[in-house]
């Protein structure tokens, strides 16, 4: 029997960083919201009410697809998807199904350094559903409780075709086409919370055949990780029922976390109908030229292209690159220090080390970080003109972000310039040999880690503010093992 | 004599000359339908609360204003598809008793922005299905000109407290003949506008792409002055028509002379009762006379939009009514094993057979495997129809005929037959599907019965309507007419 081949296909939701929900006028954040407060008449689907269309939410959807390289048709309308569960208060789904809004993009992708393309069946537009509280276990709770806060908010489903051909890839076209929606600045990418979220469809072929297997689709992974998980556990799944002479049944699965498996969820014969139909509460959408061509000369830049053209202008490495433009607030931090004068390696190293990690545990965005991009380049500069330590400008950073204060103005407050006047110099030198003669003589009977305390009691006896290489120099020449 | 035997432009005089007060004018509009609704079943409840409030509100602005409102001070009736804040709105259905909506629908707020005063919450067939009243959840209304039988559908409350003189005017909703039906039935006027001129904002929607909110009057011009306070765009209904209200009062004093008024073959050359047709012919005289010129035209889809209209509105309202789900609206049942038995218990027990039976001829409909042969299919005839009254618009001003091929018939007669209940608005359909604007206007009575003449008009053409109707009904002269036991 020939090898098998896995064909993947992702389907991708993404809510829409809108100010109001999809068809009404609440508010499209709805989380740490006391429970249905977030509703009116409309989201709640209250007999007699009816939806307006959010024009806001119409305009990032073309515009993901013109950054997806979708075509636009001119004319596309809204359809119900009719079902019944208690988190759909209107007992369907006002979404799109045989006119939407774009057809046939594509997203680039890299895998290990290789670029790859998938297709891009469609972008469309829907609602989101509302949530529910189980008391317990699904199957097992006495009651649920219904919040409808989420319910309306603008959905963005991204269809991409079956074009991935291992688990591995799948994440991979996932982290890119998140990282261009935060480019487009229309999603937030929180896959945790589920303002991102992806189902997949999988079937397995022997290499070489072109028709495709019977398909699956798998739902409820919330990361990357459980992505790739739960794609690598159905071909595992589906080549042992092949392998054994069985047949893959067309279902929907659920990945577990818990017990890192899928587990069926409903099978083709329990498929839902769904009955779509024209909404007829909505006209049909008249797509202007003159919106599609003013959205499309409000593109961003494409990520890759962004990280390749920092890449190159500042010889950044690959990784370094791909850092620092994951996200546009990143990339525009980064270019405006290297603006303000900051060596661009070092800008980034310092943007991705210290300033990251300070904005990571105060939970702070980066663009809204209290060391603006001019200061934080004004510190670097002064570091690698050695003006003061590495070591010093960490520690003046953290404060800095503390108080919101400039780390310029902290080091000069408090006279941290680095002292590396020789006369100045040679003084300490001479001082912390006669305070610590057996360094002193163990280095000179050649112990290089005797040179350690030393240059440590000069920085010591300066206050701080001494240059550490130039102190090991001048420690070194005045020991006798100078010049090597 | 009542008060409420006056026309609203006549009240207006009263009101304005302090001859009375609109708290006075309410209170008698109560009084009545405290003492004769017990016969009719016109009202689901009355407001007595909120009319005194709004009555009040009327009189001071009647004495402070240059010029109110011409409805400031009128008493209205809603039909109980139309959410009101605050007060019971059921839809004529048991599925939603105890629904107070928190929201004014838009016709409903523009009344009350007017001063009309809500004397009350009308009953209608179950989620406005039916064309006899006698699917009401809750009670049938009867016909005020004969007690044995039905006001007509679905707006037969509206129809019925009007003629019966127990509100000035009401609203009604018009899906496939909901106000016309039972305004011929019940001998008063009854507008359907075109699809889009009215807001359907807060309607309980029967059939999104065919309700229209609809008033019904004892006169044209009260018909007329109902009508240009609701119509008009409104930006929470996508689907109202931008196009600004043309002058409707202006229309009814312009006459028919020099009109072409086509008769469609297809609606009198079968199955018209002779007391229909000798009413409709007496009406044709009188156009003539008045100096309009008549003509036969034909609209060969009329056989299939029934057909047509019996697919599309079920498939709506399968969806529509897929809210109804028992755990937002009703008693809902906790004890059910499952969610989907919650959901079977709770729909079978808050809708009636006719609402079920059109909830599963729609899901049927929508289904995969049949929505081409179907529903696609419906729509396609939905357009035929639609461009036959195109057609016969670029030849004519307006339409004329029967409204109904019957007067109103007996309570129960065609309960046990659905076919033949639905057959009672073959007439007055085909202007739903087509979008365009109709009214009823009576033109006399057979058998001591009334008889309605239909007028449609184009797209829009809503003054035109009210321009043949009002010729109609001067020639008519029979709005004073009261029904036996309800004058006086
Ligand atoms: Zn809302």
């Amino acid at each position: 029997m020939a090898e098998l081949q896995a064909v993947i296909g992702l389907e991708v939701h993404a809510q829409l960083l809108t100010r109001s929900k999809m068809f009404c006028g609440c508010r499209a954040e709805y989380l740490g919201l006391p429970p249905n407060s977030n509703t009116c008449p409309t989201c709640l689907g209250l007999p007699g009410a009816l939806p307006v269309i959010n024009r806001r939410a119409v305009e990032m959807t073309i515009q993901t697809a013109l950054a997806l390289g979708c075509r636009i048709p001119e004319f596309s309308k809204f359809d119900r998807k009719n079902y019944f569960y208690p988190d759909l208060p209107k007992g369907y789904q006002i979404s799109q199904y045989d006119l939407p809004l774009s057809l046939g993009g594509h997203l680039e992708f890299e895998v290990d350094g290789e670029r790859r393309s998938c297709g891009i069946t469609r972008v469309h537009l829907e609602e989101d559903a509302g949530t529910l509280h189980h008391a317990g276990e699904i199957h097992t709770a006495k009651f649920s409780l219904v919040d409808l806060n989420r319910a309306g908010v603008p959905l963005m489903e991204i269809v991409g075709e079956p074009d991935l051909r291992s688990p591995r890839e799948a994440p991979q076209y996932l982290r890119a086409l998140r990282q261009l929606l935060l480019h487009l600045g229309v999603n937030d990418g929180n896959m945790e919370q589920g303002s991102l979220r992806c189902d997949a469809n999988i079937s397995l072929r022997p290499r070489g055949q072109r028709e495709l297997g019977v398909k699956v689709e798998v739902k409820n992974m919330n990361s990357f990780r459980s992505l790739e998980a739960a794609l690598e556990f159905e071909v595992r799944r589906q080549s042992a029922v092949i392998e054994s002479g069985g047949t893959v049944h067309q279902e929907t699965r659920g990945w577990s976390e818990v017990e890192q498996a899928t587990v069926s969820q409903r099978s083709k014969e329990e498929a839902q109908d769904y009955r779509y139909f024209p909404e007829p509460d909505l006209p049909p959408l008249q797509v202007s030229r003159d919106l599609v061509e003013r959205l499309r000369g409000a593109l961003p830049e494409p990520p890759l292209r962004l990280r390749d053209r920092l890449r190159d202008q500042h010889q950044l490495g690959e990784e370094q690159a791909a850092l620092i433009t994951e996200r546009p607030q990143d990339a525009a931090y980064f270019e405006a220090m290297v603006a303000a004068g900051a060596p661009p390696r070092s800008a980034a190293n310092w943007q991705l080390g210290p300033l990251q990690a300070l904005c990571k545990d105060a939970k702070l965005d980066i663009e809204h970080s209290p060391v603006p991009a001019v200061e934080l380049a004004a510190l670097v500069r002064m570091v690698e003109a050695g003006e003061v330590s590495g070591t010093t400008g960490r520690e003046v950073l953290v404060e800095a972000f503390a108080m919101g204060r400039s780390p310029v103005d902290l080091i000069r407050e408090r006279g941290l310039i680095q002292v590396s006047d020789a006369a100045q110099m040679q003084a300490w030198v001479d001082g912390a040999i006669l305070q610590l003669p057996k360094a002193a003589a163990d280095f000179r009977s050649g112990n290089d880690r005797a040179l350690g305390p030393l240059v440590g009691a000069v920085r010591k006896a300066s206050g701080g503010v001494a240059n550490p290489d130039l102190a090991s120099r001048l420690l070194r020449e005045r020991l006798g093992r100078g010049g090597g | 004599m009542s008060l409420l035997d006056l026309s609203i432009s006549e009240l207006g005089r009263g009101l304005r000359a302090r001859e009375f007060s609109s708290v006075e004018l309410a209170g008698e509009a109560l009084g009545r339908a405290e003492s004769l609704d017990g016969r009719l079943g016109s009202f689901l409840r009355t407001t007595p609360e909120l009319a005194l409030e709004q009555a009040r509100a009327a009189d001071r602005r009647l004495a402070d204003e240059a010029d109110p409102p011409a409805l400031c001070g009128i008493p209205i009736g809603h039909k109980d598809v139309l959410c009101t804040r605050g007060v019971e709105t059921t839809a004529g259905s048991r599925i939603l008793e105890g629904f107070r909506p928190p929201y004014d629908a838009t016709v409903v707020a523009r009344l009350a922005r007017d001063g009309a005063v809500v004397v009350g919450k009308m009953n209608c067939d179950e989620f406005a299905m039916g064309s006899s009243n006698e699917n009401s959840g809750f009670q049938p209304t009867v016909n005020p000109w004969d007690e044995e039988r039905v006001p007509g559908g679905s707006s037969g409350g509206s129809a019925a407290a009007v003629a019966a003189r127990l509100t000035v005017a009401a609203l009604g909703t018009d899906t496939g003949g909901s106000v016309r039906l039972p305004a011929s039935f019940c001998g008063v006027v009854g507008v359907k506008p075109s699809y889009g001129r009215v807001s359907r904002y807060g309607v309980i929607a029967f059939a999104s792409s065919l309700d229209q909110v609809g008033p019904l009057a004892k006169t044209v011009e009260d018909a007329q002055l109902v009508l240009s306070c609701i119509a008009g765009p409104d930006r929470r209904d996508s689907t109202t028509s931008p196009a600004p209200v043309s002058d409707l009062a202006g229309a009814l004093r312009e006459g028919v002379r020099g009109l072409r008024l086509g008769i469609p073959r297809e609606y009198v050359e079968a199955g018209l009762e002779d007391g229909i047709k000798a009413v409709f012919e007496s009406a044709c005289r009188w156009l003539e006379a008045e100096g309009a010129e008549l003509v036969e035209v034909s609209l060969p889809s009329t056989e299939y939009a029934l057909a047509a209209y019996y697919v599309i509105a079920p498939a709506e309202v399968s969806s529509n009514l897929a809210r109804m789900d028992g755990i937002r609206f009703g008693p809902g049942e906790p004890q059910a094993p499952s969610l989907l038995e919650a959901y079977e218990l709770a729909r079978n027990r808050g809708f009636g057979p006719e609402v079920r039976r059109r909830v599963a001829l729609g899901t049927f409909v929508l289904s995969s495997g049949y929505y081409d042969a179907y529903y696609l299919r419906a729509q396609k005839v939905r357009t035929l129809v639609a461009q036959d009254f195109s057609r016969v618009f670029e030849r004519v001003d307006a339409l004329i005929s029967p409204t109904a091929p019957t007067p109103a018939f007996r309570l129960g007669e065609r309960t046990h037959d659905p076919l033949a209940m639905y057959a009672t608005d073959a007439l007055t359909l085909p202007a739903n599907l087509a979008g365009i604007s109709g009214l009823s206007v009576p033109a006399g009575f057979t058998a001591g019965l009334p008889v309605g003449v239909q007028v449609l008009g184009p797209y829009l053409g809503e003054a035109m309507c009210l321009r043949v109707g009002a010729a109609v009904e001067r020639a008519a002269d029979v709005w004073r007419r009261v029904p036996a036991g309800f004058d006086g």
